[in-house]
């Protein structure tokens, strides 16, 4: 399999502040590849040094094996959408998309048909004369793709392309996106601090966190595996403990959290009795009034303090009596758990398979952080 | 109360109306009047257009007429040459710190008249003046040479004063201009000038055509810095204007030439407005 794009090492320092720090990862040809993080954390500026609008402080950038460094932009086999799309005003569309081909010197028939080609391609035939601001959203989205593909660049780079669109839209194109790469078969790189976005359209995803890669892997792996709290917390929702280990063996550990529940769970790493840990549990791998039979599953009481419906992605909100650990729990809309009120109490069960456990990190951060970059 | 709201209207507008009326209309229509009347055998006024027929019949008149208007031309075209750029590195490229001490620059000159300006110029390019004292102390001159009163130093005169008003308009059209704009069109594969022809141009032509009206209606009305730099060999059309009414005392001959320069300006300003595709309108606003 060919690398289409290998960043290797890569920093970017503004005076002090390192934007990006140390980033390496390998991007094969025609894939989807996404970068995840919050807002701030050096997205754009890695892409910009991709595209070659900015110079990375150190660190090599290789498109195809061949070394990028002191390549101008117009030279470079990427192309880049840009967040706010960047659509030319002064031009209509067909002129927008033609713009990179006439920059070429092609010839005019062949400019002609290639533009053509590519309006039918991205479902906008007929449009090439309106103006960029007679067109929707999802539109001019088309239009900011069409405009760089035409130019069949060895990888399209894609910076949070559906920010602006609401979100019925932006369900939609992200099927549309997906299908798009599928068909024409171009390497994309995609960044987003959606994680949806990234789950859904991605082959691999890379999970960046103030700078710094946490962790690159497909996007099933990254959910029900997770190699640092970060990414377990970024990624999907996530209910979090605080706690310390009571008996450690292998990868599988017994451990009391601070509000006296005692869980089997697997650890990453095994650690000494006594050490601090965060324990990780996804909503839905909370069971509700497990059947009596399961009998290695982890049970504990809560009471229900609101049910948050949400048609399939409902949950209650829950804690276990006397503590304030808010929980989330899966509640599936099968009717079989209609029964369940405000307040009342019921018990939950867990596998040990399921949960997730890391060595404790300084400062318990829970939700807010999701709540930051929404 | 329609008709209170009418009244109301009328009583705002009128100062506006009389203004207008008063001292722009009327002068005018007397101007042109007086333009079309000559004095007879008997010293009474008379309709007549033997005023203009002078201009078209005395080489003198129309030659200087039309190097004015090709010179107003050239002086606008350079402006708009050198505006360009400072206004894009003033924008674009200078710090947002530094932005405000560009613009203070750029208008320093013009906290003192046009006069003093004019003289600071004479000052520095006359004979016995400090360009000619330095180079000659260098050695790169071993006798002074006269900079002054020729038509080139009279052109870099006038693109002097007009500089501030052709960079202020294009500033402010490359203010709303989208960065991304230019890096898209660099990622896209254009090269520089492709990036000004087809992107920083387009976006900035109102500010362009704006800048450029003012600036050949200040260079083709200018009196001053031809008069000053220009010597007896550069003579620029207002100065004909000047001799009519103050040397010669004939204000309908006088009259005539102003508005020839009125009709030539705003004939110019309509052939570059076409030129352009752009609506008068959609400039001044
Ligand atoms: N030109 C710049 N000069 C200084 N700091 C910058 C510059 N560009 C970006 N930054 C900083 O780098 C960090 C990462 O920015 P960015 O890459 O835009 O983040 P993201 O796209 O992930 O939201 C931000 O804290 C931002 O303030
Ligand atoms: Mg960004």
């Amino acid at each position: 399999m060919q690398i289409d794009l290998a960043v290797k090492n890569v920093t970017k320092k503004f005076k002090d502040f390192i934007a990006v720090n140390n980033v390496s990862f390998e991007v094969p040809d025609g894939s989807f590849f996404s970068i995840l993080g919050p807002s701030g954390c050096g997205k754009t500026t890695l892409l910009r040094m991709i595209a070659g609008l900015t110079e990375p402080t150190e660190g090599a950038i290789e498109i195809r094996g061949e070394s990028m460094l002191g390549i101008a932009p117009n030279k470079r086999p990427v192309n880049l959408i840009f967040q706010h799309l960047a659509l030319f005003p002064m031009m209509n569309v067909a002129e927008n998309i033609a713009f990179g081909l006439r920059r070429r010197r092609e010839n005019k028939t062949a400019i002609k048909t290639k533009v053509q080609k590519i309006l039918e391609r991205v479902d906008l035939a007929g449009f090439g004369q309106k103006k960029t601001d007679q067109l929707s959203g999802g539109q001019r989205q088309r239009v900011a793709i069409a405009r760089c593909l035409v130019l069949e660049p060895t990888v399209l780079l894609l910076d949070e392309p559906l920010g602006a669109l609401d979100l019925k839209l932006r369900e939609q194109m992200k099927v549309e996106l997906k299908k798009l790469q599928a068909k024409v078969g171009t390497t994309f790189v995609y960044i987003t601090h959606d994680q949806s976005e990234a789950l859904v359209m991605s082959d691999h995803v890379a999970v960046m966190n103030q700078g710094v890669y946490e962790q690159i892997d497909t996007p099933q792996n990254l959910y029900s595996n997770p190699k640092t709290p970060f990414v377990a917390r970024f990624v999907g929702d996530n209910n979090s403990w605080c706690g310390r280990i009571r008996e450690c063996q292998d990868d599988n550990a017994e451990i009391e959290t601070d509000e006296g529940a005692v869980f089997r769970t697997k650890i990453r790493k095994p650690l000494p009795p006594g050490a601090a840990v965060d324990l990780f549990l996804r909503p839905e791998a909370m069971l509700i009034q497990p059947d009596a039979s399961l009998s290695a599953l982890n049970r504990f009481e809560v009471v229900v303090k609101d049910i948050l419906f949400d048609g399939a992605n409902s949950r209650l909100l829950a804690h276990p009596p006397n503590t304030d650990t808010e929980l989330l729990i899966a509640l599936p809309q099968n009717r079989q758990y209609d029964y369940i009120k405000k307040d009342d109490k019921i018990e939950i069960g867990w596998d040990a398979q399921s949960g997730v456990c890391f060595p404790h990190t300084h400062g318990k951060r829970k939700k807010s952080e999701k709540q930051e970059i929404a | 109360m329609k008709n209170q709201k009418r009244w109301v209207l009328w009583f705002f507008l009128s100062p506006v109306l009389l203004w207008l009326v008063l001292l722009i209309v009327l002068p005018q229509i007397d101007l042109l009047t007086m333009s079309f009347h000559v004095e007879n055998d008997d010293g009474r006024m008379v309709w007549s257009f033997a005023n203009y027929l002078t201009f078209f019949q005395e080489p003198i008149y129309w030659l200087t007429f039309v190097r004015t208007a090709v010179y107003s031309i050239l002086v606008t075209f350079l402006t708009f040459i050198i505006a360009l750029p400072i206004a894009f590195y003033i924008t674009k490229v200078a710090a947002p710190k530094f932005q405000g001490f560009l613009m203070m620059l750029l208008l320093l000159p013009f906290w003192v008249s046009e006069l003093v300006r004019v003289y600071g110029w004479m000052i520095l390019l006359r004979e016995s003046g400090v360009i000619n004292h330095f180079l000659i102390k260098l050695g790169l001159l071993n006798k002074p040479v006269e900079m002054l009163y020729n038509d080139a130093t009279m052109i870099m005169g006038l693109v002097y004063t007009s500089m501030l008003f052709m960079v202020i308009p294009i500033v402010s059209v490359l203010e709303s201009l989208d960065n991304s704009l230019i890096e898209a069109a660099y990622d896209l594969g254009a090269d520089m000038w492709s990036i000004l022809v087809k992107i920083i141009i387009p976006h900035a032509i109102p500010g362009i055509v704006s800048g450029s009206i003012v600036v050949f209606m200040l260079t083709l009305g200018n009196y001053l810095t031809p008069n000053l730099m220009g010597g007896k060999n550069s003579l620029w059309f207002t100065e004909q204007i000047y001799n009519q009414f103050i040397a010669s005392f004939n204000w309908n001959q006088g009259a005539a030439f102003g508005f020839l320069l009125l009709v030539l300006s705003s004939l110019v300003i309509w052939i570059g407005l076409k030129l352009t595709k752009q609506n008068l309108k959609k400039v001044v606003q």
